[in-house]
């Protein structure tokens, strides 16, 4: 039991970690809340559906697949549909769900509203401490890890990394210092889409597929986002591990608990809110000039 | 006989002065006037029907424009009022069988006191956050909602509340009046000086603050006041369906509210109004037409997306903003508005270019 909500706490945060963290960025550095984020999540998924299902590809090109047609359609949404009307805000909050809803549409149309698996990669399971764990659960969690640590070390020690984090922290200064603030706005959308886009590939097998799965995880994202601190990298971080243990220990421990725990997920938030309004790590934007 | 004619002759100036001058006015006019004409023209139940829910709806998304757009609370959860409001209304008729005019109000009630639950916690919060908080409110109440189904009737919601009026013809009155009046009143709230006030807290909340204005106390009145109006829609909207459930507090009614709002065009109060009179019939329509072609598989909600897409591309500001901007100028040193065809200002004789 205990081990269970362990494991199931550590898989949930680190895949909330992966999409919060990716949503933050474009947050940051955009200005923009795309609440499209976790509808490409859902793209990504469906997409190796189709790769190793339907044209029966292996595992591994269907998703490196799914990853890259994912980042482009991000992209070609971002150019089309966000830039032309960027300095819309409310615009491009409603051309963001826009976007959520059509993708969801196109799915439910070329799919219907079947629930749809993927098989995992690896059959069989590990039995620590007297609890069965699936190999694939252990590989997701791994690569989640990976993933995780991966960008980490992008943010740091890259270039590019640098130019995102300090665009994000003042924009203006940024250009004064001669970075080109919409080359880097598009490059944190393709680093955002495309961690979106490892997200779906790595949970794909332990979800079911269906054309509303993008919901909870939305809920889910914009809940960790601002109990970390808007715009926080490690605050995100810390936020998905919180409110996923939390999601594992409400599923397991309260009766009728998967009905609460988006509701307890929630009100965690609330309560940290009340008692620090600008997050756990709360880093307060400079006012816009 | 006498008092009539100086009334009607009032009526008759504040019509030639204030309303006929401005093209955007007419258009209004001619709204209202259609909008209580039309059942003599047609009875059509389901025609009423649909057009029953606009209004509804419209005065929801007027009121989610008086919160987010005149005060600048972005609220991403406006659909925790209706959900509220529906939910006390339908509690009051069930359980202590009390009729539509008192449980309606009773419901906006419940939407006010939900206002200033939520207003509190949110008054520290701004821009995103407070959006995305906002979020969290109408999902912790539909997870409650479905814990405690002896109360809340679970996920099939409590149903069998009494009619509206005894006839849809009646019942399209009383939601289209309502939604004139309240509309209108909505309106009067932007254009008073509380709604100055609170059109400032958005543009610059410290300067207000600094001008010794308690920016705190309206921003809760705006949360109460927007509650009100959107709790008279839930309300409303539990009576006319005769249903209230866990539809009513759904994330997707949130994110319908802004689109309509957004679409017609923020800060405007009409905008919002005009915006779901545009949508929600349009996708009724879509529904019909793509009804006839069997094959077809259900892609109306996309085309949907796509055409508020498509809008926002070409109109940043909403439609019914770009509308106005194209048949009315403001006059550059009054900013008074003015119809498009007039050289000068029709109050301070400025030259319009």
């Amino acid at each position: 039991m205990i081990l269970d909500i362990i494991i199931d706490g550590l898989i949930k945060g680190s895949v909330y970690a992966l999409l919060a963290i990716g949503f933050s960025l474009v947050l940051g550095v955009a200005r923009i809340i795309n609440i499209a984020h976790t509808a490409l999540y859902m793209t990504a998924a469906y997409l190796i559906y189709v790769g190793t299902k339907l044209m029966g590809l292996p595992a591994p090109l269907a998703m490196v697949a799914s990853v890259v047609l994912t980042v482009l359609l991000g992209l070609l949404v971002y150019t089309l549909f966000i830039k032309p009307i960027q300095e819309h805000e409310a615009a491009v909050l409603i051309a963001t769900i826009a976007v959520a809803m059509m993708i969801q549409e196109v799915f439910l149309m070329v799919f219907g509203g079947h629930y749809l698996g993927v098989n995992p990669l690896i059959d069989g399971y590990a039995t620590i401490l007297g609890v069965k764990v699936t190999y694939q659960h252990l590989l997701a969690l791994g690569l989640a890890l990976v993933v995780l640590v991966a960008t980490r070390l992008f943010l740091v020690k890259t270039r590019l990394g640098l130019a995102i984090r300090s665009t994000a922290q003042d924009r203006e200064v940024a250009n004064l210092m001669g970075m080109n603030v919409t080359r880097v706005a598009m490059s944190t959308m393709a680093v955002s889409v495309g961690m979106a886009a490892v997200t779906g590939a790595i949970v794909v097998p332990l979800v079911t597929v269906e054309p509303t799965m993008w919901m909870h995880p939305l809920i889910m994202m914009l809940a960790i986002v601002v109990l970390g601190g808007l715009g926080s990298i490690e605050g995100s971080f810390v936020g998905a591990y919180i409110l996923g243990f939390a999601e594992s220990l409400v599923v397991f421990m309260v009766p009728m608990g998967s009905f609460l725990k988006d509701s307890v997920a929630l009100s965690i938030m609330i309560l940290v809110l009340l008692m620090r309004p600008e997050g756990l790590f709360g880093v307060s934007f400079e006012e816009e000039r | 006989m006498g008092l009539l004619g100086v009334y009607f002759r009032r009526t008759v100036t504040i019509l030639r002065s204030e309303v006929l001058v401005l093209p955007s006015r007419i258009a209004v006019l001619v709204f209202i006037v259609a909008l209580m004409a039309l059942p003599l023209f047609t009875q059509d139940y389901y025609f009423l029907r649909v057009l029953i829910l606009t209004s509804i709806f419209a005065i929801f998304a007027a009121s989610w424009d008086l919160l987010s757009g005149f005060t600048g609370q972005m609220n991403f959860g406006h659909a925790l009022f209706f959900g509220v409001a529906a939910y006390v209304t339908a509690l009051l008729n069930l359980k202590l069988g009390l009729p539509p005019y008192f449980s309606i109000p009773l419901g906006a009630v419940g939407g006010v006191l939900t206002g200033l639950v939520v207003g509190i916690p949110c008054l520290r919060l701004k821009g995103s956050y407070l959006a995305l908080t906002t979020l969290a409110f109408p999902i912790i109440l539909t997870g409650l909602v479905f814990a405690i189904p002896d109360v809340t009737g679970g996920e099939l919601g409590l149903a069998g509340l009494s009619r509206l009026t005894g006839s849809r013809v009646m019942d399209y009155y009383l939601t289209s009046g309502l939604m004139v009046i309240l509309g209108f009143a909505m309106w009067k709230i932007t254009d008073s000086k509380t709604g100055i006030i609170l059109h400032a807290i958005r543009e610059d909340e410290l300067a207000v603050r600094t001008s010794g204005v308690n920016t705190t106390r309206y921003k809760l009145l705006a949360f109460c006041m927007s509650g009100f109006f959107a709790g008279v829609a839930g309300g409303l909207y539990a009576h006319f369906m005769r249903l209230a459930g866990p539809s009513g507090l759904e994330v997707g009614l949130s994110f319908q509210v802004i689109i309509w709002a957004v679409f017609g065009g923020m800060v405007t109060i009409y905008g919002p109004i005009a915006g779901v009179f545009i949508l929600y019939p349009l996708m009724e329509v879509l529904r019909v037409a793509l009804d006839s072609f069997p094959g077809l598989p259900e892609m109306r909600m996309f085309i949907f997306a796509a055409l508020v897409l498509l809008t926002l591309l070409f109109m940043p500001e909403g439609l019914i903003p770009w509308v106005r901007d194209k048949v009315e100028i403001e006059c550059p040193r009054c900013k008074v508005r003015n119809a498009f065809n007039r050289k000068r200002c029709r109050v301070c004789d400025a030259v319009l270019d």
